[in-house]
């Protein structure tokens, strides 16, 4: 080994505690990089095989019933590659294990072949036989939350008939990797589960026979898809078509290539911050490093060490510290990742999701890592390369000193001496002082973002559990029902108050913008349901006209007072230009609202009923339920409190694996910063702290000096932190902003408090190890060395 | 008539200090000859560093040439000077700037790592006396061993010339003569040129020649007819 890398090595070793603290900043930013980058990769990866391999489909759509000698009309549409027929029905579930219903989704598969698009994996079991009419497969999800398996039976009501259902297998589909029901803000695999089921059977239950009421269609790579949306829709209008959609409407493919999005979002926000504060710490520790070897430099340049020699040799830090950052992080990541993984693979249900590190990633991370460490050197090596050698050789000029600002408004006399030795010095090294506030307010902020979802979430929750829905139950209706039903309702037992509701297909459009959106019909004055505007005020529906999700006028680019195009997809089809009167305040799918009589004199109906939002007396839940069970109105029926527990449960658990996770890295941030920073200014200043020592001041007098330079580079720091972390808030929530679901930007007193306070700890715990070190200051030698 | 391995012709030198200006050299001419041990007197800011500095390619002169071995010192060009230090010169400062992380041994590595023809580190550290010492750091060294370690790590490269800045500066009496006998020693024993920067008067008696600067001027230069042995000395 060479003298000179010898001399590295020891000069790292002997920098030990600033090293290991900028390696954990580089190691924090690389492991988030890889984390998000090799899992978004392997899910990214491994959706496409599952697709490709169990043939996901391009186009769904929902009709009302069709018969399957349109089979060929389907097939003849250009671009069409394959065409699959179905029915699909949603049922009760009486599940022995819950009082409440549960709703099964019963999907046709033909007996005799596998289907031609979303092929089902077989987990457990076999597939279904010809010829046995009770024989179902059922999802994973639901079968493990019930702990289903084959042999075992359900309960359900077909079509107003009590009909048991025999287990023969477990499976997946591509259909539904995130097995979730349309409307919802979350998976709940307990109240919801997917059943394949024989055509022919299902079509007996059902009144189907010869006829289907959902087609997924496969096109050819070459295929306009737009194009062949209208057709389809053309095709099928006469038969109730919903309006087919492309995957991009797909709940299950769309939440997954959100997730994959926001992972790619987390992949550069994240490492950006942490290779920034490593960046600015290289800078402050390599510029205080070459300081101190002014006359090391000069000699190795006196000895020939030409200038790029000595570059390469400060280089040589920054190389040593993020290979060994990017390798930990590497490693961390790899960690990180198996168990976001295996995360994902609770929620996202793949014939396998296995997780897969990619060399390039790694080889990105390091080069990234490289990159801003060199960057962050740069100034502080050039400096070394660039320092003339006999300049090198004299000591450093004394630095010159002015006034504060403080000062110049002549206020020194509020000032002790101590203060003012504080206060000057920061202020002659402006970059410095800058570049430390910076990196102990991007801990801040790591803090505020970390914290942020939770409390966007409890807002979330508040708006929408307990403001927006105060219903106990929800009822959808298998058909929907005249008005009677209401009363119907009333009479189950314990029931309070029903308010009926009235859901229609439609599309939505302005000027060349269209999307599918439902729109509810809701009685005036309704109390179970409140819709909400962006000041929580209560919006009532107006009379005439529609009020819509602030995300769909944005995406419909309409504002109210305009009116939109609707056209209705179901019954008469109607088609008619609706004012917008107003935007609400929602945070899934997309939304839009009329009042009920005007939704149904559109629809050229009386008092039409396709929902009942309930409350009821808690003691007659369980009754209720069962009453609710056995209906043969009711298609589904949805509790609150379930909703609002699932949600809880996930996002809970997800949420405080988070929060340790940010407050762990924002201290690793704070901490090192703020250890770099006492080390720099101990090692600027040991002479004259020695100094002070000698002619009398104590040791607390001394540490103030110092330390107080900490604290009011952590006090400014925080405000400063504060706000960026409310900007970067601002970004993520942009980045959630989707049409399935958005984040309000909400965050409390109480986060801005936590991140402070965890800031401060991790910054006295930094001082605290610095002010070992200037206990065991040597005062004689120290004023022994050379001036 | 020896040749002359370095002219310095009308060299003048002013840099910034602070907020000062220094004229540190005004208009020097030196010739320093092959194999000969130069001392160059002067008091404190009598510009002797500086001439040094400029002989030896660590600093630029402000005007004037600076001949080595007939040829004109490109001091424009970093990287002539950089190779020109490399290849031919061995310098001693007064505080002996080794690298404080590096033993004696890794401290002459540093130059027999870059030098064409070296000698060994070990060879080195034995020509200064030093062959016991080789794994000692710096800070486990006395000064006159630092010192003599720095000159071991000045002639490792085995230079065409030597020069050193004070090199018993910060040492006492008994411990500069050893270090002086080792220069003395290299210089008789190499045949390497070498040039001693000293306040001290008596180390002018071990020289063949006297330089007295003073102020930026040559104050005169003559050469020592009686030349004592390091040994001899004492102040």
């Amino acid at each position: 080994m060479l003298a000179i890398h010898r001399k590295l090595l020891r000069d790292l070793a002997h920098m030990k505690g600033q090293v290991v603290a900028i390696c954990l900043v580089i190691a924090c930013g690389i492991a988030t990089f890889v984390m998000s980058l090799s899992t978004l990769a392997s899910l990214q990866e491994t959706r496409e095989v599952y697709y490709e391999r169990y043939r996901f489909p391009h186009l769904f759509v929902s009709l009302k019933r069709a018969p399957e000698t349109l089979r060929q009309r389907l097939e003849e549409i250009p671009g069409v590659r394959a065409v699959e027929l179905r029915i699909v029905s949603e049922v009760t579930l009486d599940m022995p294990s819950m009082d409440e219903p549960a709703v099964g989704r019963l999907i046709s598969i033909p007996e005799t072949h596998r289907p031609r698009l979303c092929n089902l994996h077989l987990r457990a079991g076999r597939y279904v036989e010809a010829g046995r009419d009770d024989e179902v497969i059922v999802s994973e999800a639901f079968a493990d939350a019930h702990e289903l398996k084959p042999g075992d039976s359900v309960t359900a009501i077909l079509n107003g008939r009590l009909q048991t259902l025999r287990i023969v297998g477990v499976a997946l589909s591509p259909e539904y990797v995130f097995q979730i029901r349309g409307g919802e803000m979350l998976p709940d695999d307990r109240r919801f589960g997917v059943f394949w089921m024989g055509e022919t059977a299902l079509a007996a239950a059902f009144d189907m026979t010869g006829a289907f009421n959902n087609v997924m269609v496969s096109l050819m790579r070459s295929a306009a898809e737009e194009d062949a949306i209208k057709r389809v829709d053309d095709l099928l209008e006469p038969y109730g078509g919903l309006g087919a959609y492309g995957r991009d409407e797909h709940v299950s493919d769309r939440y997954l290539s959100d997730e994959i999005r926001s992972l790619r979002g987390m992949g550069m926000i994240a490492p950006a911050i942490f290779l920034s504060v490593a960046a600015l710490l290289l800078n402050i520790v390599l510029g205080r490093l070459i300081g101190t070897q002014r006359e090391q430099i000069a000699a190795l340049k006196a000895f020939g060490y030409s200038n790029c020699d000595v570059g390469r040799h400060y280089l040589g830090f920054v190389l040593v510290i993020v290979l060994t950052g990017s390798l930990i992080g590497t490693i961390g990541g790899m960690l990180m990742a198996r168990g976001l993984t295996r995360a994902y693979a609770e929620f996202y249900r793949f014939p396998i999701l296995q997780y897969r590190l990619d060399a390039s990633i790694v080889v990105l991370g390091f080069a990234i890592a490289l990159s801003a460490g060199v960057l962050g050197a740069l100034i502080a090596v050039r400096r070394a390369a660039k320092l003339p050698p006999a300049e090198a050789m004299r000591p450093e000029p004394p630095k010159s000193f002015r006034d504060t600002l403080l000062e110049r408004l002549g206020l020194q006399r509020l000032l002790p001496p101590s203060t003012r030795m504080i206060l000057r010095n920061l202020e002659r090294q402006p970059v410095k002082t800058t570049l430390s506030i910076l990196g102990i307010a991007l801990s801040v902020s790591v803090l505020v973002l970390g914290n942020f979802m939770e409390d966007s979430l409890d807002y979330l929750i508040d708006q929408q559990f307990q403001i927006a829905q105060r219903q106990d139950v929800s009822v959808a209706l298998v058909e929907p029902a005249s008005g009677t039903i209401v009363h119907d309702m009333t009479h189950l037992p314990g029931v309070i108050r029903v308010e009926p509701i009235r859901g229609v297909a439609t599309r939505m459009r302005f000027g060349h913008r269209s999307r599918r959106v439902g729109i509810t019909g809701m009685p005036p004055n309704m109390q179970l349901y409140q819709l909400l505007d962006a000041k929580r005020q209560r919006l009532e529906v107006p009379p005439e006209g529609l009020l819509i999700s602030d995300k769909l006028a944005r995406i419909l680019e309409v504002r109210p007072g305009q009116s939109v195009t609707v056209e209705v997809l179901q019954e008469e089809r109607p088609v008619r230009d609706i004012p917008i009167v107003g935007v609400i305040d929602d945070y899934s799918g997309l939304a839009a609202y009329m009042s009920l009589d005007a939704l149904n004199h559109l629809m050229h109906e009386g008092e039409t009923v396709s929902g009942l939002y309930l409350t009821a007396d808690g003691a007659n839940h369980k009754q209720l339920y069962s009453e609710l069970k056995s209906s043969p109105h009711v298609a589904s029926v949805t509790i609150r409190t379930g909703m609002l527990q699932t949600f809880r449960e996930t996002m809970g658990e997800n949420l405080l694996r988070m929060k340790a996770w940010n407050v762990f890295f924002a201290s690793v941030i704070a901490i090192g910063v703020v250890y770099n920073s006492a080390r720099v200014s101990l090692s600027e200043r040991s002479r004259d702290l020695a100094t002070l020592r000698v002619i009398g001041f104590t040791r607390q007098e001394i540490s103030l000096i110092l330390l107080g330079e900490l604290a009011v580079l952590t006090l400014v720091a925080i405000p400063v932190g504060l706000l960026i972390g409310r900007g970067l808030g601002e970004l993520v929530a942009l980045g959630l902003d989707t049409e399935l679901y958005r984040i309000p930007l909400v965050i409390t007193p109480k986060t801005y408090g936590f991140a402070a306070v965890v800031t401060l700890i991790a910054s006295v715990l930094a001082s605290l190890i610095v002010r070992r070190r200037l206990d065991q200051l040597d005062l004689v030698a120290v004023l022994k060395t050379r001036e | 008539m020896p040749t002359a391995v370095f002219e310095a012709r009308q060299i003048t030198k002013t840099y910034q200090m602070g907020e000062v200006e220094v004229q540190a050299l005004r208009g020097v001419d030196l010739d320093l000859f092959e194999g000969e041990l130069t001392v160059l007197l002067g008091l404190s800011g009598s510009g002797k560093s500086t001439l040094l500095n400029i002989l030896g390619g660590l600093d630029v002169p402000t005007s004037g040439t600076v001949r080595y071995c007939g040829e004109v010192l490109d001091t424009d060009d970093d990287a002539t000077l950089t190779r020109f230090r490399r290849e031919h010169v061995g310098f001693v400062f007064q505080f002996y700037n080794l690298i404080p992380s590096l033993t004696a041994r890794e401290n002459v590595a540093l130059i027999t790592d870059i030098a064409e023809k070296p000698l060994t580190p070990e060879e080195a550290l034995q020509l200064v006396g030093l062959g016991q010492r080789l794994d000692h750091f710096p800070a486990q060294l006395s000064g006159g061993e630092q010192q003599r370690v720095a000159i071991a790590r000045a002639i490792a490269k085995q230079p065409h010339v030597l020069l050193c800045d004070e090199p018993t500066g910060a040492l006492d009496a008994s411990t500069g003569i050893v270090v002086l006998e080792v220069i003395e020693r290299i210089n008789r024993e190499l045949g390497t040129t070498t040039a001693v920067i000293t306040h001290n008067a008596i180390i002018g008696q071990m020289a063949d020649r006297i330089v007295r600067l003073s102020e930026g001027h040559i104050q005169s230069a003559a050469a020592n007819p009686q030349r004592r042995p390091a040994a001899e000395l004492s102040w």
